[in-house]
């Protein structure tokens, strides 16, 4: 598997390492609210096909990216830095979608 | 002064090893610049980062990522976003970047003691390092003055094309010995030399 990193180009998978689901929304530090919580640590879409994943590119330049990743066939199709317009997209995205 | 040790001395054996009989296409070095400096630029003010490594190395980026320049005494390029490597056969490039990159642009980083620069050199070199990292060496993916952020063997490696046939690997100190190692064993089958 492939992964093209914005910055770095097209890099094996062994270069990166895995940061978790894409989707979810992380509650304010101070909140209170045990049931956002809860769905943030343990409510997962595990969706058979495209998802939204946080990649880190740990042996390459050590930016976080923002990747959808179909869970049946490991195709990419879309790469982007977590930080930035295209983070903000993609999230908007997968609400779209959901 | 002090002299700096180099951490490669117990396996840096000048001279001509592996299958040179039909002649040495790998040249091995160890650059061993004055200082190493990461710079790294807060969001939105890389511009004003890329002027001030101009300001203190006279050396212009080109656009890009990884993009890089190098004029034989100094070198910079971009090994992540917003982020470069500088270095400069002399000593104190930290402090001259510290006169000119504010707390408000970003952040300058001696490394000077932490990493060793690794020269390899000649017609052997993209074969050699294509057995290392699973990148394109082909010059024109990989342009001269271009850097790119790779790891072997979970060794990080920043590596910086200073001419045609010829490489600078920044690698952690700590590492180099190990890196330099494995370096010589990949330059075997095509005959090298150290210097
Ligand atoms: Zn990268």
């Amino acid at each position: 598997m492939l992964i093209t990193c914005p910055y770095c180009g097209p890099r094996d998978v062994i270069e990166f390492t895995y940061q978790g689901d894409g989707n979810r929304e992380r509650p304010d530090p101070a909140s209170q609210n045990f049931e956002a919580w809860n769905a943030y640590v343990y409510d997962r879409l595990n969706p058979a096909g495209d998802h939204n994943e946080i990649w880190q590119h740990s042996g390459g330049c050590r930016a976080h990216l923002r990747v959808v990743r179909n869970t049946l066939t490991h195709e990419i199709s879309s790469v982007g830095f977590a930080r930035g317009d295209h983070a903000s997209a993609a999230r908007r995205n997968a609400e779209d979608k959901a | 002064m002090v002299e700096r040790q180099s951490p490669l001395e117990p396996e840096f054996h000048v001279g001509s090893h592996g299958n040179f009989e039909h002649g040495v296409e790998i040249l091995l070095t160890e650059t061993r610049p004055g200082s190493i400096v990461q710079l790294a630029a807060w969001p939105g003010e890389e511009k004003k980062l890329i002027a001030a490594i101009r300001t203190v190395t006279g050396l212009a980026l080109p656009d890009g990522a990884g993009g890089g320049s190098s004029d034989g005494v100094k070198s910079v390029f971009g090994f992540a976003p917003g982020k470069f490597t500088a270095a400069d056969e002399a000593e104190g490039l930290a402090a001259a970047f510290n006169k000119v990159v504010t707390p408000a642009i970003g952040t300058v980083t001696d490394l000077s003691h932490g990493r060793t620069a690794i020269r390899i050199a000649g017609p052997k070199a993209e074969w050699v390092l294509a057995k290392f990292f699973a990148i394109d060496f082909a010059l024109p993916a990989f342009p001269v003055g271009a850097g790119r952020s790779a790891a072997h063997h979970d060794v990080f490696a920043q590596i910086q094309r200073t001419g045609a046939d010829q490489f600078d690997i920044y690698v952690f100190r700590s590492f180099a010995r190990s890196f330099w190692k494995a370096l010589c064993h990949a330059s075997e089958e095509v005959g090298y030399e150290v210097q």
